[in-house]
């Protein structure tokens, strides 16, 4: 009789395994860049799926806030000047500009019959205090470092504004995207800007709601409410777009997009510097041989294709392909794939034997984590022991981007504007964003003659020159720019990439059914 | 108690056995690295070459079942070992000393013991960071008040029995009445206890590596793959099924052998 | 009386032994949440603003009795994260997680006391082997696990509901009972198992007293036997067990919430260490401990109540 039971146990084991293996695998099929099956519609509604609650404060003047909250308050808040889709910069609240000869002056002319979401028409003084706010001409510190150079802002009539920069600055423009706030609210705790949504309800780690804004200045969106639903596990997002929980989600890699079938998917760039950013600060990782060896040791084109499905863009620096001016392709392949190199190099800094390497990651972005595991292998090869610590991504913010305690970590840094600096600026040795402690004289100092010329191709020469040097001191291992997946459900369409973090929600549209 | 084992001890058994085997084989070798990557191998289903198919980065995940159950045995091992060493003492002194220590002692256990279980590792984790150690050290001190509370009542029982009486009479040292004349006497109502804490123990560590707060990638261990394998349950089900079933069959190898000697003992 | 006395008293120092573990656990753990807060370059007048605000002066014990007084009072703190109270960080959250617990408690005892009955009732050889290797695979069953499966099963393959997405009770009872049934079955299987299990037990114990011959030899057929009389004395350990499941419960809707993507206590508790936003943390491993230890006390009472044969034993 107990062998019976014994029978009955295995043979229900045995049915599991063979259900289980009974699902074989038929190559999915998967829509990219899928045409619209049908006229857009307009109306509707949307639920999109974010890994990561938005950040606590929605003032977006916040210095810190995080790529995640901005490309959704893109939809909410607009600046004098708001970038398109191609990375132009088109008079968004403002309807006109001019600048001096000398670079050191904007001035803007309002356009007429903007709104804030309040109901209440923009004026000039709201334009005036969001740009000093921002660049904190009162408290003497600047809330917003793109508009940092503002020396004075000064309202002529009530059209135009006056903008005078303490130096010369070509790239302004792409600094002024600075959203512009009604004067007499607490943008911490009301989210009120002129946008194509208006934000309407928050549920911590739960949801955010968006509605159309019927006054909206320009091309109104189609949709009528966007819902984001916090879903912090990558695993759960997936499941939830399957089973139509939710309708989007953004920031897919391709290991995920292969379970969607079914689903419309826009493939794009993520504009962002994906790299093993190391804290140049601490042993053993302040020796530039073994940071170097570090970047022979990593194969970059094996990441891509291990953790991406071959989806993805090298890079060798901090500057990403779109901005096509600025990229230098020749450091892409400046370290090939070496271990023995590595080890050489190893051995030369005293670390025959390898070293202990902690690799922090946010633990909701699986791209990293992914990467992070490749890398980990990688490692292994030269005799490096890498260990992966998965924290939350507002740990990660804490220790890692605040409080530069880490050793090293995975992530994707994206430009706030379409400027050559914001990729660069973050690695001057004074610079409060440097979170890899990088420190360079030759760097400093090509880097101020960048920004302080007004002849632009010995602007861009001279940030080349600052790219040359992060690559030539490995101030990082710059991996990629990860290719970025969009999936979206059935219904919907016109999702656009920008060279930029952003998500649009104002283009997407639902087709009659 | 060994004469007559009911069924469930001996099914437990050999599940249990079959286990361990495969475990400690797999510590010594399996048919793969079980991280080594493969780009032109992902996502295979099961075949000859890899029996229970391949992962999102090509790895083998019959390789990778057998060390993470590896990995979760050992730090149910480990769990059980704290748990058990600390218990055991708490539970001998409180026990056969009684007084208004052990009853400060007895109110925390209960206490602890009235959070559930998963409360309270996650407590113990947002104190001591997240990881395999810290799992281990979490899990190890949740276990001790079980434990403590068994022995203690047990001691409790044997205190007024002849044989304890005879040996303090014959001027046995209170250490050595308790270790050595008291400890062996409750050692069989331990043996059940032990395989249930085993029991608790590997659905703990995957609940934890599940949740992403115990073992770190790329290392194996059954919660962890479940928690990978929830994104190709369509495409890939017997990514999570193997890992699924792994834990299935450690926590019912346990359970039977638990109650095999719990049942043995009541009836 | 005095029973009921006594339990009460335990009830309370325990609550107060809670409440004090719960709050010292968080504040061992090194970190200071004004720097969270604000930043690395923050002025001392602003410091002390949030200190202030927060209730971070004052001694432990002072903090603590601060604490312990907003607890009771409604008004557990600020949330690091969040920087607003933790109540309404918590609100929608609750009831959620209940109505969940609840639910899947429900769920273990209509299925757990019919099958304990069955597997007695049918003398079946192989019904009752069939029926026994079914009930220990079943309790071998992690939630999680059990939860995938059924989403997989009965929400992507066969569409029966849709996992990841929560209707509030309040909103449409309904179908806020259908999408929360899936979850409440992944965390009440397993349950329900070793339930009947203990049930079974509880019923064959009870078969072998006294009294059982003594109603055999009236010449009582066996169902009827344990009908009227076994069931009764049976079927009370098996409840005041439900009783005391409700730890395993709420324990399994923690994890269960992350795999159905409910926004639930279970999951804020997790981010929320993960955050570091200790207050949150503190105030759901209180409230769940609490319901728990209360549950316990309750069950007690009632056990005493029905059968005053149950003694401190």
């Amino acid at each position: 009789m107990k062998k019976r039971i014994l029978v009955v146990v295995l043979s229900l084991i045995m049915a599991f395994t063979l259900a289980a293996c009974g699902g074989g695998s038929a190559e999915p099929e998967i829509n990219i860049n899928p045409e619209p099956a049908g006229e857009p519609v307009e109306g509707g509604e949307i639920t999109v799926g974010v890994t990561a609650d938005l950040d606590s404060s929605l003032d977006p003047h916040v210095s810190s806030s995080s790529a995640g909250t901005r490309e959704i308050l893109f939809n909410v808040y607009e600046g004098l000047v708001k970038p398109d889709s191609e990375g132009n910069l088109n008079p968004a609240i403002a309807e006109s500009y001019s600048v001096n000869d000398t670079a050191d002056e904007y001035t803007f002319v309002l356009r007429d019959g903007v709104k804030f979401h309040n109901g209440n028409d923009v004026t000039i003084d709201d334009v005036v205090y969001s740009l000093s706010r921002a660049a904190g001409l009162e408290t003497g510190e600047p809330l917003v470092a793109d508009v940092a150079g503002i020396a004075s802002v000064e309202a002529i009539g009530d059209k135009e504004v006056v903008v005078k920069l303490k130096a010369p600055d070509t790239e302004f423009l792409a600094h002024i995207t600075t959203a512009i706030i009604p004067k007499d609210i607490d943008p911490e705790k009301e989210v009120v800007g002129t946008g194509p949504f208006k934000f309407t309800e928050r549920k911590v780690q739960e949801s955010i709601t968006l509605e159309k804004f019927g006054e909206y200045w320009g091309e109104k969106p189609y949709l009528d409410k966007v819902t984001l639903k916090v879903i912090d596990n990558a695993e759960t997002l997936v499941m939830s777009l399957k089973s139509g929980a939710i309708d989007m989600a953004t920031h897919l890699v391709f290991s995920q997009v292969k379970e969607l079938s079914g689903l419309n998917i826009y493939e794009g760039a993520s504009n962002a510097v994906q790299g093993l950013y190391l804290n140049n600060a601490v042993k053993p990782l302040d020796d530039p041989l073994v940071r170097q060896a570090l970047s022979y040791a990593i194969d970059k084109q094996a990441i891509v294709d291990l953790a991406f499905d071959g989806h993805g863009t090298l890079v060798g620096s901090s500057m990403f392909p779109a901005l096509k001016k600025y990229f230098v392709d020749e450091l892409t392949n400046y370290y090939t794939p070496d271990a023995a190199k590595a080890k050489e190099l190893l051995k030369e800094a005293g670390y025959e034997n390898g070293f202990d390497l902690e690799i922090t990651v946010p633990s909701n972005m699986q791209q990293h984590v992914d990467t992070a595991q490749v890398i980990v292998e990688q490692l292994q090869a030269v005799g490096i022991n890498a260990t992966i610590n998965q924290v939350e991504w507002n740990t990660w913010l804490e220790d890692v981007y605040r409080g530069r305690k880490y050793q090293s970590t995975i992530v994707s840094f994206d430009a706030h504007g379409v400027a050559a600096s914001d990729m660069l600026a973050r690695f001057q040795s004074d610079n409060g964003k440097n979170i890899s402690n990088f420190a360079s004289e030759a760097y400093d100092k090509a880097y101020k003659a960048a920004v302080s010329t007004t002849d632009d191709a010995a602007q861009t020469e001279a940030f080349k020159e600052c790219e040359k040097i992060l690559t030539e001191e490995a101030a990082n291992v710059y991996i990629q720019d990860v290719a970025s997946f969009v999936a979206m459900g059935g219904d919907f369409y016109g999702y656009e990439f920008y060279p930029l973090y952003v998500a649009d929600f104002s283009k997407i549209f639902k087709i009659a059914e | 108690m060994i004469k007559g084992m009911n069924s469930h001890f001996k099914i437990g058994a050999v599940i249990t056995c079959i286990m361990l085997v495969i475990i400690i084989v797999g510590m010594f070798w399996t048919p793969y690295d079980p991280n080594q990557m493969s780009g032109s191998e992902k996502m295979q289903g099961p075949s000859l070459q890899h029996l229970f198919g391949t992962d999102n980065f090509g790895r083998d995940i019959f390789s990778r079942v057998v060390q993470g159950a590896g990995a979760t045995f050992m730090i149910a091992f480990a769990t059980v070992a704290i748990g058990l060493t600390v218990g055991i003492l708490i539970g001998l002194f409180t026990g056969y000393f009684g007084g208004w220590l052990d009853e400060i002692l007895m109110r925390i256990n209960d206490s602890i013991l009235a959070f559930p279980s998963i409360l309270l590792a996650l407590v113990l984790i947002a104190i001591f960071g997240g990881g395999k150690y810290n799992i281990i050290l979490a899990l190890g001190i949740l276990f001790i008040p079980s434990f403590a509370r068994l022995v203690r009542s047990e001691v409790a029982r044997q205190k007024n029995m002849d044989y304890v009486r005879n040996a303090k009479l014959m001027g046995v040292g209170t250490m050595r009445l308790l270790f050595v004349h008291i400890l062996p006497n409750i050692v069989p109502v331990l043996l059940s206890a032990i395989a249930i804490g085993f029991n608790n123990a590997v659905l703990a560590e995957a609940s934890m590596s599940f949740l992403g707060v115990g073992v770190q990638p790329p290392d194996p261990s059954l919660g962890r793959m479940l928690n990978e394998a929830q994104t190709y349950l369509m495409s890939a089900p017997w990514y999570a099924m193997s890992a699924g079933i792994a834990i299935i069959l450690l926590v019912l190898g346990f359970g039977l052998i638990g109650e095999g000697l719990g049942g043995e003992r009541n009836g | 009386m005095k029973y009921v006395l006594k339990k009460t008293g335990i009830l309370i120092v325990t609550l107060i032994l809670i409440s004090l573990l719960a709050f010292l656990a968080f504040q061992i753990i090194p970190g200071d949440p004004v720097t969270k807060i604000l930043g690395t370059d923050y002025t001392p007048e602003r410091a002390a603003q949030l200190r202030e605000q927060l209730g971070l002066n004052g001694n432990v014990f002072l903090r603590y009795f601060r604490w312990l007084k907003g607890l009771v009072t409604g008004d557990p703190g600020i949330s690091y994260s969040y920087f607003m109270p933790v109540k309404d960080v918590l609100k929608g959250k609750i009831s959620l997680t209940a109505t969940l617990s609840l639910l899947s408690w429900i769920i273990v005892t209509l299925i757990s006391i019919p099958l304990g009955i069955i597997m007695v009732r049918y003398q079946n050889e192989t019904f009752r082997r069939i029926s026994v290797a079914f009930n220990q695979i079943f309790m071998a069953i992690p939630p999680f696990f059990l939860g995938m499966l059924l989403a997989y099963l009965f929400g992507l393959v066969l569409k029966l509901f849709t996992p990841g997405v929560y209707v509030p009770l309040s909103q449409d009872f309904g179908k806020g009972l259908v999408y929360l049934l899936f979850p409440a079955l992944a965390i009440s299987l397993p349950k329900a198992a070793k339930v009947a299990k203990l049930l079974h037990a509880s019923i064959q114990d009870e078969m072998n007293k006294d009294y059982v011959r003594t109603a055999y030899s009236r010449g009582n057929s066996r169902w009827a036997v344990i009908r009227v009389h076994v069931l009764r004395n049976a079927l009370l350990p098996t409840i005041t067990y439900i009783a005391m499941t409700l730890a395993d419960i709420v324990a399994g809707s923690i994890v269960v919430e992350q795999v159905f993507a409910l926004p639930g206590l279970g999951r804020l508790l997790i981010t929320s260490i993960g955050n570091r936003d200790f207050p949150v943390a503190e105030c759901i491993v209180v409230i769940i401990a609490f319901v728990v230890v209360f549950m316990n006390y309750l069950a007690d009472i009632v056990t005493q109540y029905v059968d005053p044969r149950v003694r401190l034993g």
